[in-house]
C-alpha cells in the first residue's frame, strides 16, 4: 500500500513526463475522450494516491489474469501496476496462506469506503463449499470484501454474467456480480478474456473523474464495447456481396471472406477486438481466420454452436416438426371423419321434396 | 430478461413451438380440405381433366385479358410484393444458411444490396395493395378480421428485418430478436388465415381446370 502520489512513483522509476503525458494521451483516446481533458487526466494521475485495489477470483480459469499480465514491457498494460496498488491477487501476491487473507483484511480496513473490487469468475450459490478461499466460502468473502468497497469492477464475462459455471444446466448454481448486488456502481468488462487495455483505461477514468465512465444496458464502458464487430470487421465488404467461407479450408476461407455462415457471432457482438486487436494490436481472431464467438455477451455459451451461422435455430428442430406433422395428420384425419359422418348421416335423413310440396306449402 | 437472453429465447423455444404450430396447422388444415372429397363428376367426358388441372395451375398466374384492366392495381402491387417478398426469404444470406441447416442444402444468396431493394418494393407492394383494398368499396366488404391481421404479420417481418439490417434500432441483437419474433407470428398465424392460399391456391385452381377440362373446356 503506497501511500506516494503515482507522479512520485513513476518518477521513481525512471519515467519521463512525456512518457507520462503519452499514456494520458492513449487513455484519452481509448476511452472516446476528447483532447482537451489530456492536462485533467495528467493533473488527476500525478496528484492521485495509487488505488487500492483488491482483486477476487471465484469460479474462473485465470485467463482474465493472464490476459491482463501477458503483455510486453513496456505498455499500457504495465503502467496499470503504476496506478494501482494491487492488494490482494492470490495469483499475483507473493503472500500466500494466512499472510495473503492479513494482506486483504489490511486493505480493507485502510481504505475502507475507497478501494476498487476487482471480480473475475463466477460465484457459486447452490452449495458454498463448491469454492472456497482460505477456508472461505466465494460469497462470504464476495459480501465481506464488497460492503466497503467504493465500485466494483466485474472482469472476465463469468464475474459479470455468469459466463461457463453459468452454462446449462448451471450445477453449481453460478451467479454473476450484478446478481448479488445492488447498492453500489458495478461495473461489467466482460470477454473470455476481456481486452487488458479497458482495465486500465476503466482504472484510468475512475481516478481522474472519480466516477465510472458512461455504461450500456449491459453495465459495459461504451468507449469499448459500443462498437459492433460485425460494423467494424474488415471482412464487412465480402458479407455485403454475399461472399462466404463454407469451410475453414475452401477458396472463400483462403481468401479471407466472411465467415458469417461458419458460425460467426460477428453481427450480436460488442466489443473492442475489431479495432483495439489483441497482442500490441497483432490482430483480433476473426483476423486468424476463426469467427468470433460472442464472448463479451450474456449467455454466449447457451447461444448455439460456435460453427453454426446466427440465424440457424439453437438446436434441431426435426423432432419439434416430426411431432407436429403427427399431430396434425392425427387432427385433420380425425376432422375428416368426422366431417363425412355429418355427411353421410345429412344424406340419411335428407327427404326427397317434389315440385307438388312445394307448391302446397305456397298456398 | 436482457437482450441477449431474449434472442437465445426467440431463437430457441420460441422458434420451437412457432414452427410446430404453423406444421401443426398446415398439415391440419389440408388434410380437411383434401379429406372433404368431392362428388364424382357425372358429366360426359369431353377432354382430360388432369391435363385442364395441371394446365389451369399456370394460365391462372395471369388473370383473363377481358379483366385484365380493371385488376391491373392488384396485379402489379401483388406481384411487386411477391416477387420482393420471395427473394428476400428465399435469397438473403443469412435466410440461405437456414434452410441449408433444415434442408441439408443450400444456394447461392444475392448481394445485400438486392435484398435491400427487393425489401423496400415488397413493403411499397403490401402498402399498395392496402390501399387498393381500402378505396374499392367490395374488397373492403369482403375484408374480414383475420385478413388485415394476416396483411400485418407480413409486413412485420420485412419491416423489422430491414430495421435490423440498417440497424436502426441498438442494440442490434434486440432488432435481430424481435425480427425473428416477427417471423415466429406470422408462422402462428399463417395456418387459420387466407395466408393458406401459399398452400391452398394450387389445389384450387388444380380443382376448377379439372372440373373444366372434363368438360372440354380450356381456361
Amino acid at each position: 500500500m503506497s501511500q506516494k502520489t503515482i507522479g512520485a512513483s513513476l518518477r521513481s522509476q525512471g519515467i519521463s513526463r512525456r512518457g507520462f503525458l503519452k499514456f494520458c494521451a492513449a487513455t484519452a483516446s481509448m476511452l472516446a475522450l476528447p483532447p482537451a481533458v489530456i492536462p485533467q487526466i495528467a493533473h488527476a494521475l500525478e496528484n492521485a494516491k495509487r488505488q487500492s485495489v483488491i482483486w477476487l477470483s471465484f469460479q474462473e480459469c485465470t485467463g482474465c489474469t493472464e490476459s491482463l499480465t501477458r503483455s510486453h514491457a513496456p505498455t499500457l498494460e504495465n503502467l496499470v501496476f503504476d496506478l494501482l496498488s494491487l492488494d490482494y491477487h492470490h495469483t499475483l501476491q507473493a503472500a500466500s496462506g494466512d499472510a495473503a487473507e492479513h494482506a486483504r483484511e489490511l486493505a480493507m480496513e485502510a481504505n475502507k469506503g475507497e478501494y476498487l473490487l476487482i471480480v473475475d469468475g463466477s460465484i457459486p450459490t447452490a452449495n458454498k463449499g463448491y469454492s472456497t478461499i482460505a477456508g472461505i466460502s466465494n460469497i462470504d468473502m464476495f459480501h465481506e470484501v464488497a460492503k466497503d468497497a467504493k465500485a466494483i469492477v466485474a472482469v472476465g464475462t463469468c464475474a459479470a454474467y455468469g459466463g461457463l459455471p453459468k452454462a446449462e444446466p448451471n450445477p453449481t448454481g453460478a451467479v454473476s456480480v450484478e446478481d448479488l448486488i445492488t447498492d453500489k456502481p458495478v461495473i461489467n468488462v466482460p470477454g473470455c478474456p476481456p481486452i487488458p487495455m479497458v482495465i486500465t483505461g476503466i482504472v484510468a477514468h475512475f481516478l481522474t473523474f472519480n466516477t465510472l465512465p458512461e455504461l450500456d444496458s449491459l453495465k459495459r464502458p461504451l468507449s469499448f464495447y459500443g462498437q459492433n464487430i460485425h460494423d467494424r470487421c474488415y471482412r464487412r465488404p465480402f458479407y455485403e456481396r454475399a461472399q462466404f467461407a463454407e469451410t475453414f479450408d475452401d477458396e472463400g476461407a483462403k481468401k479471407g471472406w466472411c465467415l458469417y455462415k461458419l458460425g460467426c457471432k460477428g453481427p450480436t457482438t460488442y466489443n473492442a477486438c475489431a479495432t483495439a486487436k489483441w497482442n500490441e494490436g497483432v490482430s483480433f481472431p476473426i483476423e486468424a481466420g476463426h469467427g468470433c464467438i460472442g464472448c463479451s455477451e450474456p449467455d454466449f455459451w447457451d447461444a448455439g454452436s460456435f460453427y453454426k451461422a446466427l440465424s440457424v435455430p439453437l438446436s434441431g428442430t426435426a423432432q419439434a416438426a416430426g411431432y407436429a406433422v403427427a399431430a396434425g395428420a392425427a387432427m385433420g384425419v380425425a376432422a375428416g371423419a368426422m366431417n363425412m359422418a355429418k355427411r353421410n348421416s345429412a344424406r340419411k335423413t335428407h327427404e326427397t321434396v317434389s315440385i307438388d310440396d312445394l307448391e302446397r306449402e305456397q298456398s | 430478461m436482457n437482450y441477449a437472453e431474449f434472442l437465445i429465447w426467440v431463437r430457441g423455444d420460441a422458434f420451437h413451438w412457432s414452427l410446430a404450430i404453423f406444421i401443426f396447422g398446415v398439415t391440419l388444415r389440408l388434410l380437411e380440405i383434401i379429406l372433404i372429397g368431392r362428388k364424382a363428376n357425372l358429366a360426359e367426358k369431353r377432354g382430360s381433366g388432369v391435363a385442364g388441372g395441371i394446365r389451369t395451375i399456370f394460365t391462372r398466374f395471369m388473370p383473363n385479358q377481358a379483366v385484365l384492366p380493371r385488376v391491373m392495381h392488384t396485379l402489379v402491387a401483388g406481384y411487386v410484393f411477391h416477387i420482393g417478398f420471395f427473394i428476400v426469404l428465399l435469397f438473403f444470406a443469412p435466410h440461405v444458411a437456414l434452410f441449408e441447416a433444415a434442408f441439408g442444402f443450400g444456394w447461392p444468396a444475392l448481394p445485400n444490396g438486392v435484398i435491400d431493394f427487393a425489401t423496400i418494393m415488397a413493403i411499397l407492394g403490401l402498402i399498395a395493395v392496402l390501399i387498393n383494398r381500402l378505396r374499392n368499396p367490395v374488397q373492403r366488404m369482403l375484408t374480414g378480421f383475420g385478413d388485415w391481421v394476416a396483411w400485418f404479420v407480413t409486413l412485420l417481418p420485412l419491416v423489422t428485418g430491414f430495421m435490423a439490417f440498417h440497424h436502426l434500432v441498438e442494440p442490434y441483437p434486440l432488432m435481430l430478436a424481435l425480427h425473428i419474433l416477427s417471423v415466429e407470428l406470422l408462422l402462428i398465424v399463417f395456418p387459420f388465415t387466407k395466408l393458406m392460399h401459399t398452400f391452398t391456391l394450387f389445389l384450387a385452381r388444380y380443382y376448377t381446370g379439372e372440373n373444366a377440362g372434363h368438360r372440354g373446356v380450356e381456361i
